[in-house]
């Protein structure tokens, strides 16, 4: 009696905040799906009020039939896979530089970190004006000094730009992670491989990385989420040109730019569906790597 | 072969000493054990013999040859340490195997080896298992798997019983001195537990605070300690130490008795005291008596059961041949 009681009041409590999250998330998504299959130009005159016109898939066949859909989701997949790859790579590498004892361990790791509490649109900035400007940036300078010509990165390389600022603010979030997943290997392990002949990078092979699988996986699925919608670090350096239109920015040049709203719903279904593969997909390495 | 010579071997950690020079030869075959209250050293000592930690200052000679600045690797040492530091996504197979792998062996040989060390340690039916599926004692076997199949020169043993229960104790110490009849490899093993030092070791070295307080063997340690903290550190229950009067009649600063040495007796004796607190094992029986003239309740262990109720008056008479005196720098007299 009284577990059920208990349980129906616990049901009772937890009532508003599940409400909450589900008209937060259901809203905007049963909006989204609804627009996509209207005709919605507000620049000629289509509303609410008035009624929407039911056009079926149309805008779906047209999202997916325009010429810049497929370079869109592939430069999506290269920047994702590009920032997951530098951060994966970086990650380790520093986790394991900062695991070692150093005079000044705390200072140094407060500043590693300091990159993620940058909001994305000032770093983007910062990058743009500060480092990759081809006339005033530090790049361009250090271009100089060697007799070489600077390089206009964000038009001439945009899309590995866009790749060093992002993994630049996301290599903290991957150092975090796996510095603490370092520090909890048992020294011991380590220890007992040294006796048993390995030398230091068949110790790092064998027995830092495999402790390590874990933390990896947590850190590309955590970023792979993210990082398919960034936004931001596009928006403030090259404005979508250059081949750095991902598919989050398309969407948002058909709704903004082209004031097509049907149109950019459509695209925002296909975001989902995208997502929730790469999700799928991720779970599933992740839950075959967390059953260890 | 494995004769392991320390030859003034010293560890400072900083400014703090904690392994004065000291000198120890371990004969091929032997098996040593190092024994001591926590902090005494005697896992450092360990640690510098299997090069994990590096000497301030002396020389560890391996079968003759100066091995001071050898990596570990080289030194042909196994070791199990007292987590047993398995490679948890390894199986059994490749844990055991991993020391092999890494000298290059073939497949054909890295398995014919792992084979034999699972045939001596029962552990062929969990060969692919993970270290996570597998019990205490069974790592702790898996842990000494992985030290046989090298061939070592000689074992070092790091507590590795410590982290099983009671039960599980006894049977791996039979195991781990089955092993070495059969062996006959050199093993060094560390222990907090004087138990496993007497039953396991053909050599004890009792250690307090870095320094070597008496090596003997374990009979030897029993017969004759040379000091009052080996007199009190071997043997269980701990040897009655008495000062005063009754040591001033032995012309003794301290006299030692073991509980085992002394009988009981409801009408007359030595000394006359009240029965305190008694255990009952059924194969002995443990007396703690409070003797007149004497500050610390005595302990008497007589065979059997003996029933003698508390508050009891009785009459104690230590076996005056088996009597220990050590004079007042606590030095055994001869």
């Amino acid at each position: 009696m009284a577990t059920q009681h208990s349980r129906s009041a616990a049901r009772l409590m937890m009532a508003p905040a599940v409400i909450l999250l589900l008209g937060w998330m259901l809203v905007p998504l049963t909006m989204t799906l609804w627009f996509s299959f209207t005709r919605y130009l507000p620049m000629r005159g289509d509303s609410i009020e008035r009624g929407l016109e039911w056009v079926g898939f149309e805008n779906y066949v047209r999202f997916i039939g325009s010429s810049s859909f497929w370079p869109s989701v592939q430069a999506t997949l290269m920047i994702v896979g590009g920032v997951l790859l530098i951060t994966v790579v970086l990650g380790v590498l520093l986790a394991i530089l900062l695991d070692q004892p150093m005079w000044g361990q705390g200072i140094v790791r407060i500043l590693v970190i300091a990159p993620f509490f940058v909001m994305p649109t000032v770093s983007a900035l910062v990058w743009k004006n500060m480092m990759m400007d081809p006339v005033n940036g530090m790049f361009s300078y250090i271009w100089r000094f060697f007799g070489a010509d600077p390089v206009s990165w964000l038009s001439d390389a945009s899309v590995p730009s866009i790749i060093l600022i992002v993994s630049w603010q996301w290599l903290p979030f991957a150092t975090l992670i796996l510095l603490t997943a370092i520090q909890s290997l048992d020294s011991e392990q380590l220890e007992a491989a040294e006796m048993d002949g390995a030398p230091v990078l068949a110790r790092f092979w064998f027995i830092v990385l495999p402790h390590l699988g874990r933390a990896i996986t947590i850190v590309i699925l955590i970023q792979t989420i993210f990082l398919l919608s960034i936004f931001a670090e596009i928006f403030v350096t090259t404005g979508g040109s250059f081949g750095t239109r991902t598919l989050t920015y398309l969407i948002f040049q058909r709704v903004v730019d082209s004031q097509n709203i049907g149109l950019g719903s459509a695209g925002g279904v296909y975001a989902i569906i995208l997502a929730n593969i790469v999700a799928i997909f991720l779970m599933r390495i992740v839950g075959k790597n967390l059953d260890r | 072969m494995g004769r392991i010579t320390l030859d003034k071997v010293r560890k400072a950690f900083g400014d703090v000493e904690v392994i004065p020079p000291l000198d120890l030869t371990i004969e091929d075959g032997e098996f040593v054990v190092f024994v001591g209250p926590s902090g005494c050293g005697k896992s450092t000592l360990l640690r510098l013999i299997a090069g994990l930690e590096d000497v301030s200052g002396g020389e560890i000679r391996i079968d003759g040859q100066d091995a001071t600045m050898v990596p570990p690797a080289k030194r042909g040492l196994a070791m199990v340490f007292q987590s047993y530091a398995l490679y948890p996504h390894m199986s059994v197979r490749k844990n055991i195997a991993f020391p092999l792998r890494m000298a290059g062996l073939d497949a054909a040989e890295q398995e014919r080896r792992v084979k034999a060390a699972a045939d001596v340690l029962n552990l062929t039916d969990y060969l692919d298992r993970r270290p996570g599926q597998l019990s205490g004692g069974q790592r702790q076997r898996v842990a000494i798997g992985r030290a046989i199949v090298r061939e070592p020169a000689a074992f070092l043993f790091d507590e590795p019983l410590s982290n099983l229960d009671a039960a599980l104790r006894v049977g791996m110490r039979l195991e781990i001195s089955e092993l070495h009849k059969r062996l006959k490899t050199t093993m060094i093993y560390v222990t907090h537990d004087q138990v496993e030092a007497m039953t396991m070791a053909d050599k004890i070295v009792v250690l307090r605070a870095g320094h070597i307080e008496q090596v003997g063997s374990p009979l030897e340690l029993y017969r004759a300690p040379r000091n009052l903290f080996v007199a009190g550190f071997i043997g269980s229950p701990k040897m009655n130490l008495i000062g005063g009067a009754i040591a001033k009649q032995h012309d003794a600063a301290t006299i030692g008795i073991r509980p085992e040495h002394i009988s009981v007796s409801p009408e007359a004796g030595d000394w006359k005291g009240r029965v305190g607190v008694s255990e009952h094992l059924g194969s002995d029986t443990f007396f703690h008596v409070t003797c007149e003239g004497i500050g610390e309740p005595v302990t008497v262990r007589v065979g059997g059961e003996v029933d003698l109720s508390y508050g009891q008056t009785v009459w104690l008479t230590p076996d005056a041949n088996q009597l220990h005196r050590f004079d007042d720098k606590g030095l055994r007299i001869a």
